[in-house]
């Protein structure tokens, strides 16, 4: 049996009589990647947050390599290995790329590693043009770029992304999905996504949420041609 | 990295001497003096607000209660050295006490300001009202609202009866102020200092970098008190007495005009700042036509308004755009919110 | 039985005079977001617009409840104009700013009237409820307190004016695109706020010696009863005040009024570790 990155068991979160996530029950292997869709409210983000640390869940279990991180804070989460992005994009916007990725390798290095670290992701993820310009004067692509940086230079084997296409051009799409690639050969990933083609280049089992629950988890081809999955998905998108 | 600080150190040794040497030639050294504890005073909300993002309504209860601790150690003990290691330490762990208790209940912007300054006020009444002489810390009487006078003001240490004053308290606290300044530049050049200005930034993505950001924040809050407090404990052997007015709302809000007109996030503006408007309040405590009240609010309402930065951001901005160099690093402008983030949920 | 009726007029007293304290403070606050730390000295500026009215031979009710308003609204507007309106959405631009003002207002005071204590005396005397003396005129705060939740209440409501600033204090956009202008909307606001501390200031006046410097003893009152009253502005202002007020009063009574200020302070302190998130609300959400 594969070991399990991360589990959740009967996760659930209410906002006062509204269920958002009920019960959901999620297994990830190592080094396996998962992409999580469904429409608006549908309770992915939700879960999401719940997994990160970001809040709390009513009810439920979370396991990460089977340690129970249930009501974690973020950082306890993220000290365990895991690297995790927000929806909208959360860097520090009057340092430069170069501290910026610095400041998240520092974590769990020293300083002397920590900038070889740096210098090892800036080329990886061809940023050296502006490693000295501030975050708050580049463009948004770039942004998602440097943030998916600090993911990835703390080594993490679980990394958490919620939209990291979101708002990408076609290039930068094609670029963003050969870094994950990249990141998949060492660590699992649960990316919640809405940009299919994205999905389609990236995912082999997708999970599909539909009002806080799982309504089904299969190859990203059987979920695309599935009828309920079109009904309440898809078909309004298209 | 290392040669870099080197450099820095012996430019502000070198400043420091500099600055000793003349400044007495043109003003006398006992101003001096308390404008040197005052730049040290406004160092310490510098560094706490400017670099670790946390607005502190109360720097001036760390400064009161080292200049307290100093005043009523020193007349149970009769030798400044300890008296002075207690100013600086009776803040700092009072700091640390009310920091945790504000970070680790997630308290932000709003609520830290209401809080720190409830807290000054809690301490001004309570010193205010122990006027009565049942009201006794060891040997010595809190004196409310009369203060605490006649305590051991500071001694070459180990000899109680060498005491320093005059020309040499001016020397011992410009040098004590250059060598916190020092202390300073060390720690924001440090891991310590980087991340806390990583704090400052973004909280939320620090802590999902895996630092715990309380923590950080409740040790930066102590530091920028126990800076304060060594402050207090010479603002008291400078004036002889300490009185609830240390505590006061409106010492607060002249250590917080200092930072705002220096300029935030720069380690000089503060200390400017608060040596520049201190003097202007001393020059203008010698007229009676212009309120001093009036002209300090003044100030803070026009910075607000028109120079939000400070006077030290925009100085060093104006020399850059004269001197011609572009600041580090390429400028690029494009616009960021051609893609606007979509929400959903 | 005398007694109890004592404590419980007092315990009212000290309810409606931090209801009274506050509501300036509260409607601006609540309904444009700014925390205006000068609050005191528009305070300090309604008792001295009353002693000044008083003195030059107005009658002290038309002097509390008309003159101090009116002036210290119009201090207030200059001030919108000058100052304010370039800060909106920078919270704490906006408390710094204010806290130059109150500076700016002391000096001006001290510069006015000098730096000596003046005042006028209680135009109702005090009567006797059994063997203990009352002030006769803790009732009439405590009435002119009530009218005004219920006029809060009833202009927030019930009124277009009402409805048009809730609209915008929820939406500026929407109510801008419906053909309100915001900007009016905030200066309107902004003045009834300044209105409302005028009137509270006049009202204490007769109760304490005035100095340029009064304003400081308000000011930290009224803003943790605004912020620990939280979202809803006349239900949180009623609330904290209640609750803060009876624990101000409880202490003084058992033990001295020095410690009945202290045990209000404390409890603030306590109820906003506890309490962040209920107190907060909507307020803050994203906001810097």
């Amino acid at each position: 049996m594969a070991e399990v990155a991360l589990e959740t068991q009967g996760l659930t979160m209410r906002f006062g009589g509204v269920v958002a996530a009920n019960r959901v029950d999620f297994k990830l292997r190592a080094r396996e990647l998962r992409c999580l869709i469904g429409p608006n409210g549908a309770g992915k983000s939700t879960f999401f947050k719940c997994i990160t640390g970001l809040q709390s869940p009513t009810e439920g279990e979370v396991y990460m390599r089977g340690v129970e991180t249930t009501g974690w804070m973020p950082h306890q989460i993220a000290s365990l290995g895991v690297g995790m992005k927000t929806q909208t994009p959360n860097v520090m916007d009057s340092l430069s790329v170069h501290e910026n990725i610095w400041l998240a390798a520092r974590r769990f290095h020293d300083s002397r590693e920590a900038d070889h670290k740096t210098q090892e992701i800036i080329d990886l993820l061809a940023l050296g043009a502006i490693a000295r310009d501030d975050l708050g004067r580049l463009a948004h692509g770039e942004r998602q770029r440097v943030e998916l940086g600090l993911v990835a230079v703390g080594d993490p084997w679980l990394i958490l992304l919620d939209e990291p296409a979101a708002g990408l051009g076609a290039e930068e799409v094609e670029r963003m999905t050969a870094i994950i690639h990249v990141l998949n050969r060492q660590a699992a990933l649960v990316i919640v996504e809405h940009d299919m083609q994205f999905i389609r280049s990236i995912a082999q089992t997708v999970t599909v949420f539909h009002q806080g629950k799982v309504l089904i988890e299969d190859h990203v081809d059987r979920v695309m041609s599935d009828p309920v999955v079109r009904n309440v998905y898809l078909g309004k998108k298209s | 990295m290392p040669g870099d600080l080197k450099r820095e150190a012996i430019a502000i040794a070198v400043v420091t001497g500099a600055l000793i040497l003349v400044l007495p030639l043109i003003i006398g050294t006992y101003t001096l003096t308390v404008l040197a504890v005052y730049g040290m005073l406004g160092l310490s909300l510098g560094l706490i607000w400017g670099f670790g993002g946390i607005l502190c309504f109360g720097q001036a209860a760390f400064f009161g209660l080292g200049a307290y601790a100093y005043a009523i150690s020193a007349i149970n003990i009769g030798e400044s050295t300890i008296p002075m290691l207690l100013a600086v330490l009776v803040p700092a762990v009072f700091a640390v006490l009310l920091g945790a208790m504000m970070f680790y209940g997630r308290l932000n912007d709003v609520y830290l300001g209401v809080i720190t300054l409830v807290v000054t006020l809690i301490l001004f009444k309570v010193i205010n009202s122990t006027a009565g002489p049942q009201y006794m810390i060891g040997n010595a009487r809190l004196g409310g609202f009369n203060g605490i006078p006649g305590f051991q003001t500071l001694n070459v240490p180990g000899k109680p009866d060498a005491y320093i004053w005059g020309d040499s308290y001016f020397y011992v606290c410009a040098v004590l102020l250059g060598f916190v300044y020092l202390l300073v530049t060390v720690l924001l050049r440090s891991s310590f200092g980087r991340i806390a200005v990583g704090i400052r930034e973004n909280e939320v993505r620090m802590s999902l970098m895996g630092y715990d950001v309380r923590a950080r924040k409740t040790v930066m809050f102590a530091i920028g008190a126990a800076i304060a407090g060594l402050a207090g404990g010479l603002f008291a052997n400078w004036a002889e007495i300490v009185t609830p007015n240390l505590f006061s709302l409106s010492q607060s809000a002249e250590i917080i005009i200092w930072c705002i007109v220096g300029g935030l996030g720069t380690r000089l503006g503060p200390v400017l700042g608060a040596a520049g408007l201190a003097y202007l309040k001393f020059l203008l405590g010698q007229q009676a036509l212009v309120d001093n009240a009036l002209v300090t609010g003044l100030i803070l309402v026009l910075f607000v308004l028109l120079l939000p930065k400070g006077v030290v951001p925009a100085l060093s901005g104006l020399w850059r755009v004269s001197v011609g160099r572009r600041p580090p690093g390429r400028i690029r402008r494009r616009r960021r919110s051609r893609h606007r983030e979509r929400l959903h949920g | 039985m005398d007694l109890y009726v004592v404590v419980l007029v007092e315990m009212l007293y000290g309810v409606a005079s931090l209801i009274l304290i506050s509501a300036g403070l509260a409607i601006v606050f609540g309904m444009i977001k700014v925390i205006n730390l000068a609050h005191g000295e528009f305070m300090m500026m309604g008792g001295y617009a009353t002693i000044t009215a008083v003195n030059l031979g107005v009658n002290v009710f038309v002097a509390m409840l008309l003159i101090a308003p009116v002036v210290v609204g119009l201090i207030g507007l200059v001030v919108e104009r000058l100052v304010i309106r370039h800060l909106y959405g920078r919270l704490i631009d906006t408390m710094l700013a204010t806290w130059g003002l109150s500076l700016f207002f002391i000096g001006l005071a001290t510069m006015v009237f000098g730096n000596t204590t003046t005042g006028i005396s209680t135009p109702i005397p005090g009567f006797a409820i059994g063997d203990y003396q009352v002030n006769g005129y803790n009732f009439f705060i405590i009435v002119v307190s009530a009218l005004l939740l219920v006029a809060m209440l009833a202009v927030l409501k019930g009124t277009r004016a009402g409805l048009v600033a809730r609209g915008t204090m929820q939406r500026p956009d929407m109510a801008a695109a419906l053909g309100y202008s915001p900007d009016r909307v905030y200066m309107a606001t902004f003045f009834c706020g300044s209105a409302l501390s005028g009137l509270a200031g006049a009202i204490l006046a007769p109760l304490v010696g005035l100095v340029p410097t009064s304003g400081g003893a308000y000011i930290a009152k009224a803003f943790i009863t605004v912020i620990a009253g939280g979202p809803s502005l006349v239900a949180g202002l009623f609330a904290s005040a209640g609750f803060f007020g009876a624990v101000n009063q409880i202490f003084t009574f058992a033990i001295s009024p020095v410690i009945g200020e202290v045990a209000l302070l404390v409890a603030a302190v306590v109820l906003l570790r506890i309490l962040p998130q209920g107190v907060t609300g909507t307020f803050f959400k994203g906001r810097l």
